[in-house]
Formats: structure tokens, sequence, C-alpha cells
């Protein structure tokens, strides 16, 4: 147990879900983002898979609309330390998008509009683990939330989950984005906290 | 892109409360004594972390409202509604009390004095702590670097280090301060309040041409305003930095 902070009580102990280590439950949508928020043109839009071997695969927006979609409940975690659970989205799992996709890489490093990037093993996009997720709460994605499309990678910090998104890059060696580069931890479990480097 | 301010594990640390300041009614600036602090840049924030005598914990981030000085931060914590922690830190939370503190943390919203560029900071209310920060680390540098500050605050009762701001407007040359005011103006106020607008950023920043590095901190939807406002005005989005503060049970 750490220091005692005398007087501090919190909230209630009694009910309330389950949280990863030092979260907290939010009903809101908290917004965070580095710099200002991108407007994509729809009809210029385009999400672009490359492989260690530059190989792109493209789906337009009409395209990725054409795919098969799914609409999974998750709870999700972000590293300034609120939860948010059971939040509804629609997008197209990242199994789909990378079914004809021939690649021997380990790692990827999402890519959005406006020059955010972020890492994560390949191995975390598959089985069902991430989508490109267009729609939340029944709604089109709000531009504030990552609109037209975001990546949703629910079992890492919501850093991961690549709002504007744009593509994939396939590689061999795991190249640092955005945040991890600030001092971000380079996997972002939130049952381990990984918070941090060196967490 | 910044690289890591902090390289290695960032640990907890035993801080006390050595001295607390009012700023408003509903904000309080501690002064943490924090042993092997390890030092860090204007705009960085920290972990706090409660420990309740059962052991329940609590987490925050706070932004740091002054550079680095040896072993002593600064925090302004502001009074979230029905919020867990900062009623408490606020109201309670006594001197020589201890908490635990990991950072600094955060190597992106971070202004360096050695940066040449010059500077256009906005905030939105509590927005103001890591701006702070940031004209405190310049005259702490003895920067020559110009800076400008446009705050916006819903009336003057609510301005956060009034006095000092005063003060380093007048005395510290190439420091520009104005202020907006979205509910009450002060008497005599030549505008009647309204929401920071174009108008507002485009006469008290500076042009594109200059390249400023722009740094905009407050609630979400003034955030995004703002930095709307300044992609629109010609400013190149990279140069953009932002940082949103939420009431989310805080």
């Amino acid at each position: 147990m750490g220091i005692v902070t005398p007087g501090f009580r919190g909230r209630p102990r009694s009910s309330g879900p389950d949280l990863p280590p030092g979260q907290y439950l939010t009903h809101d949508f908290p917004v965070l983002s580095a710099g200002p928020t991108p407007r994509v043109p729809m009809d210029r839009w385009e999400f672009v898979i490359t492989t260690e071997t530059s190989r792109a695969h493209r789906w337009t927006w009409a395209d990725m609309m054409a795919l098969p979609s799914e609409t999974p409940t998750v709870d999700i975690h972000c590293v300034t330390k609120w939860s948010k659970l059971g939040t509804t989205w629609q997008g197209v799992s990242l199994d789909t998008l990378m079914s004809d996709v021939d690649t021997a890489a380990d790692y990827a490093l999402v890519q959005s509009y406006g020059g955010y990037t972020t890492n994560l093993p390949l191995t975390d996009l598959l089985d069902g683990q991430a989508w490109l997720a267009y729609k939340f709460d029944g709604e089109d994605l709000h531009p504030e939330h990552g609109g037209p499309a975001r990546m949703l990678i629910p079992h890492l910090y919501f850093w991961k989950s690549a709002k504007w998104v744009r593509g994939i890059q396939l590689r061999f060696d795991n190249e640092p984005g955005f945040w991890e580069t600030a001092g971000y931890h380079d996997y972002g479990d939130p049952w381990r906290e990984q918070r941090y480097q060196g967490d | 892109m910044a690289r890591a301010a902090v390289p290695g594990r960032l640990t907890w640390r035993v801080a006390k409360l050595a001295e607390a300041r009012t700023e408003t009614p509903t904000a309080r600036t501690l002064v943490l004594d924090v042993p092997g602090w390890p030092g860090h840049l204007a705009g960085q924030h920290v972990d706090v972390r409660l420990t309740a005598e059962d052991g329940y914990t609590a987490q925050r981030s706070y932004s740091i409202a002054a550079p680095a000085d040896g072993d002593r931060i600064e925090l302004t914590i502001q009074a979230v509604p029905e919020g867990e922690v900062s009623p408490y830190l606020i109201d309670v939370y006594g001197t020589g009390d201890p908490v635990e503190v990991r950072g600094p943390v955060g190597g992106w919203f971070v202004w360096r004095p050695t940066s040449m560029d010059p500077v256009l900071l906005v905030a939105g209310g509590s927005g103001i702590v890591p701006l702070m920060a940031m004209i405190r680390a310049r005259r702490a540098a003895g920067s020559r670097i110009p800076f400008r500050l446009i705050y916006s605050v819903r009336t003057p009762g609510d301005v956060y280090y009034a006095d000092e701001l005063r003060r380093r407007a007048r005395d510290d040359a190439g420091l520009d301060v104005t202020y907006a005011y979205t509910r009450e103006v002060p008497e005599g106020w030549p505008n009647p309040p309204h929401r920071i607008g174009v108008a507002d950023v485009n006469t008290n920043g500076w042009p594109p041409a200059l390249t400023p590095d722009c740094y905009v901190c407050g609630p979400t939807g003034f955030v995004e305003a703002v930095a709307d406002i300044l992609v629109a005005l010609g400013h190149d989005p990279r140069r953009v930095r932002t940082e949103r503060f939420g009431p989310t049970g805080g």
C-alpha cells in the first residue's frame, strides 16, 4: 500500500465495475488530441494498408462501406485515467481488411490525417481485436472523436485507437509512434497499467 | 516530433505540501516538495496518487504551473463539482501532508527556452496553468522570445495569477497579455462579453508568416474552436499544439 494521505476518503467503495488500475469511470466522452482536428473530405478519403514489400491495398469510402460491418460494444480506457464502459461502435473488422493482405510483418504503424502515428504488434490488430470504426452510438463519428473513421483497439489504451486514420504500414521493425516517442509506453496494456516508458 | 523528455521509468515519489495559495474561490495552487524530483519542461504534467486509510487509491493528472525549481513543483488545481480528488486537494489537504506524484509526463505540449520562434498562448479558464509555466520559464531563462497570451475567462474574478500576470505584462519585455471575457467584463471594458472568435485571435495573436508556435489549452469546445480558427487564419496545423482539460470526474 502507498503512503496514506490524511483525510482522503475517495468515493464510496460499495459497488462499481472492475476497472484497470488507476482508472476512474466517466460517462461523458472526453476528447484528447495533440493538435487541431483535421477535416477530411469524404470524396478524397482513402484507407491504405501498405505491406513490408510496399504493396498497397486501398479502399475508398464507398469500398469500405461495401464491406461487412460489425457493431462491437466495448470498454475503453484512456491513459489520462478515464474509462468509459459499454460503448457501441460500428466498423469494419481489421480481419476483414487484412484477409487479402499477404504479409510477414510483425509490427504495424498506424497513420492518420494530420500526421499522428501510433505503433503496435500486428497480432493486436487481428482476431477480432480491432476495427476501422465510422459510427459511435449509432451516429456518424464526429470529427472531434476521429471521424470520418478511426481505429478502435479497445484492449489497449485509447491513444492506440488512432483518430482520422488513413492507413497502416506493416513493418518488420517496431517504429515508435507519436506518443510512444514522447514518453508513453510502447504497448499500452491498461490492465498492466503500461502508461509510460518503463511501466 | 518532440523526443521523450524523460527517459527511463517514472517512479512514484512522496511529495509533501510546503505551502498553498488561493488563486480564485475554486482554484488553489499547491507547492510541493518532492525529494529527488528529476526536473521538467514547461507544459508537462504529473500524476498524483492519493491513498485512503483502507488502501483505496485515486489518481489524477495535473499540469505543472511553474518551471523546475530544485525539488519544488507547483500545481494549480481547479475544483471539479462533485469531483473525487480536486475538492479534497482544495479544501482539506494540509501543509506537511503526503501525496504521491510521478512525472514529469508529456513530451509534446512543452516549450523549451532554446526555441527561437515567437509563441502564442491561448488559454481557456484553467487551461492557463501549463501556459503560465511557459511564461514563468521564459522569465526564468531570461529569454527574449516574443510571447503573446490570450486568456479567456468567464469573469474578471476567474483570472488565475492575476497580480503576477499584471506585473509580468508590465516588466517582462516582449510579453503581451490580453483577456477575453465570456460572461462578465471589468468596468469600462470596451467590448461586451463574448466567446473568443476569429477577430480576437487575429488581432491579439501573431501573423502566420512569423511561424509562431501556438499552444492552446482549455476545455474541449474552446480548444476545438481556437485550433480551427488558427488553421483557418493560415497557421500550420503542425505548429498548433493542444491540450484539453475536461471536467471528467476529477
